[in-house]
């Protein structure tokens, strides 16, 4: 994978970070992340809970100080010229943040207020927004009435109000159903052909991860690749060939003594990747010693890519690592830090 | 300059539009001061006879009740601020390009605006009470009623950026805003209570706000019974001198000042 052909040029980047690090107390949530984000870009960040994507992107949108490294955004600094970058972007938060108690309009017009535009613009753009999240026709109703999915619509409606040139999404589909997340990409999709957008989003979802331009994967507060989901997985170098056998720790013996195959070992299974395994197969079923239950083979998913550059699975939550972050950030001491 | 005025307005909006939304918050902030007012005025009435030469117990305690309301509404611009961070709204707020400033006086001024409308409907019920009014009344009680609760909610504001759960904002109201108010002459007046607690009461700058209130209904009582002794049994006296309702305004108003300052410095670095 080559890195420095896939970074975009200088005239059109709208998104660079050098050395990005962010430390609460002794753990350190972020690293030291370099990228840059190409205009009209859908760049993601995918990682599992607690790897560090909010907090790169509470920095990136001047609700978080670095400690370290330096990024601008829109071409302006997130350190020093926080008003300009808080202009230039609109933000899909992971957690609600419409006030429930107002209708939709009131929710549309109070950011519309706060970012100063001019009212035919601002109309305008309500109806235009509600139209394509399908949500005019409630725009009256409290926003308690709304489902979930309607609720995160409406945030990415608010968040695009006011022509933001990059739009950020942290866990835009977090805990929707299937088919409203498909909805929500849909809209998404959508918008950026219309407009000159930018997206950056972060995601633990692989699929969701399938619809970036380019993705980084972080992993611990560090970025382990980066590039784009064709390339990420034809890297691994062929299917995945997963093998429910009766003992696992003899079958990925077998397969080494025999196919020189480093397979991985999970509880009743081994796992490895091969090209064409569905050619290899049914020769190597016919003569296998150890007992094979079921077998199956599938094209490699950004998940084994992850698995193969971690040696963890993405759906592994650890949720203690977060919570021990919001932990920290609840701490009134420990606020001084956030800006 | 711009986004701070911006954000003045556009958070002062915002709050009173979420006043006019939510009936039950109206109908509490309203049954309260009319409870008390009810309650004590027909329990005590005939207990309690005149005070000072034409002033009885209601006509005492009235004042003292507008006070305690606009404190109340005040200070709970904090609790305000508390609950837009439980909400996540405060996010909202905080990434858009309204400075830290704008958000803190915008607070300030919905509460404002939300306290100087209850104490106009408290105003209104005068007359149910006994209590008599004039124009003079109204037109003093306005812009005083706007600088008690712009001071208090200085400090509302203040605790608020601090406080990360509603529950210890409620705490924090009954262990200290309670017994301040109630210490600050709402009920008796502090000129005639032990020693201690005249101390505690005249220590209390929330005192200095009730009788900045209390001036304006009773101005006439107050400056006889000040021809009467030079230690009125109404009024605030303090080393033998009553102030005077500049002086109680001036107080309550800087020290409120200083209170938002606090605030928006604690914003600032907190949040």
């Amino acid at each position: 994978m080559n890195r420095e052909q896939k970074t975009p040029s200088a005239s059109e980047t709208v998104i660079s970070t050098a050395g990005l690090a962010r430390n609460f107390g002794h753990t350190q949530a972020v690293k030291g992340v370099s990228f840059s984000v190409a205009e009209g870009e859908v760049f993601g960040f995918l990682g599992p809970n607690g790897a560090g994507k909010t907090t790169t992107i509470s920095m990136l949108c001047t609700l978080l100080t670095p400690s370290a490294g330096e990024a601008t955004v829109a071409g302006y600094d997130i350190s020093s010229k926080r008003t300009e970058v808080r202009r230039s972007i609109g933000l899909v938060f992971q957690d609600p943040t419409l006030d429930e108690y107002l209708t939709a309009i009131q929710n549309l017009r109070f950011h519309a207020y706060a970012y100063g535009m001019p009212k035919r613009v601002r109309d305008e753009r309500i109806y235009e927004l509600l139209t394509l999240m399908e949500l005019w026709d409630r725009r009256n109703s409290s926003v308690r009435e709304y489902s979930g999915g309607m609720k995160r619509r409406l945030e990415i409606a608010r968040g695009l109000l006011h022509h933001p040139h990059i739009l950020f999404l942290d866990e835009p589909t977090l805990g929707l159903d299937p088919q409203t997340r498909h909805r929500i990409w849909k809209y998404v999709l959508d918008l950026r052909r219309r407009e000159a957008l930018t997206i950056f989003l972060t995601t633990h979802y692989m699929n969701e991860a399938e619809n970036c331009d380019r993705i980084a994967i972080i992993d611990e507060g560090e970025i382990v690749a980066l590039d784009r989901p064709e390339v990420l997985k034809d890297s691994l170098g062929g299917d995945v060939v997963t093998l429910r056998v009766e003992d696992a720790e003899a079958a990925a013996a077998e397969l080494f003594a025999r196919y020189e195959l480093s397979a991985s070992i999970e509880t009743d299974s081994v796992r490895f990747k091969l090209p064409r395994a569905e050619e290899f197969l049914p020769g190597l079923i016919r003569s296998f010693s150890s007992k094979i239950l079921a077998a199956t083979v599938r094209r490699p998913t950004l998940d084994d890519v992850f698995l193969s550059l971690t040696g963890h699975s993405i759906r592994d939550d650890r949720p203690a690592a977060n919570q021990q972050l919001r932990r920290y950030l609840n701490t009134p001491g420990m606020k001084q830090q956030l800006s | 300059m711009r986004q701070t005025l911006r954000g003045i307005w556009v958070i002062a909006y915002r709050e009173l539009l979420r006043f006019a939304r939510e009936r039950s918050r109206l109908a509490s902030s309203l049954g309260m001061p009319i409870i008390f007012m009810v309650v004590f005025s027909e329990g005590l009435k005939r207990q309690i006879g005149a005070l000072a030469v034409g002033v009885d117990f209601v006509k005492f305690m009235y004042p003292g009740i507008i006070a305690m309301s606009v404190f109340i509404n005040a200070i709970f611009s904090g609790l305000s601020v508390v609950w837009d961070r439980e909400i996540g709204f405060l996010k909202e707020v905080l990434v858009s390009p309204l400075n830290r400033s704008g958000v803190v006086l915008g607070k300030a001024l919905g509460a404002s605006v939300i306290a100087l409308f209850q104490a106009l409907v408290m105003l209104a019920l005068a007359p149910l009470f006994g209590v008599p009014l004039s124009l003079r009344i109204v037109l003093e009680l306005i812009p005083i009623v706007l600088v008690l609760a712009f001071s208090l909610a200085g400090f509302g504001l203040l605790i608020g950026s601090r406080m990360r759960s509603q529950q210890s904002f409620q705490v924090l109201v009954q262990m200290v805003v309670f017994p301040l108010t109630f210490l600050a002459g709402v009920f008796f007046p502090v000129n005639n209570v032990p020693r201690w607690m005249e101390i505690v009461s005249k220590l209390n700058p929330l005192t200095y706000g009730v009788d900045a209130i209390r001036r304006i209904f009773l101005a006439d009582e107050i400056s006889a019974a000040m021809r009467a002794s030079s230690h009125p049994i109404i009024g605030v006296t303090v080393f033998g001198h009553t102030t005077t309702t500049i002086e109680d305004v001036a107080l309550v108003g800087l020290l409120g000042t200083a209170l938002l300052a606090g605030a928006i410095f604690s914003f600032n670095r907190h949040t």
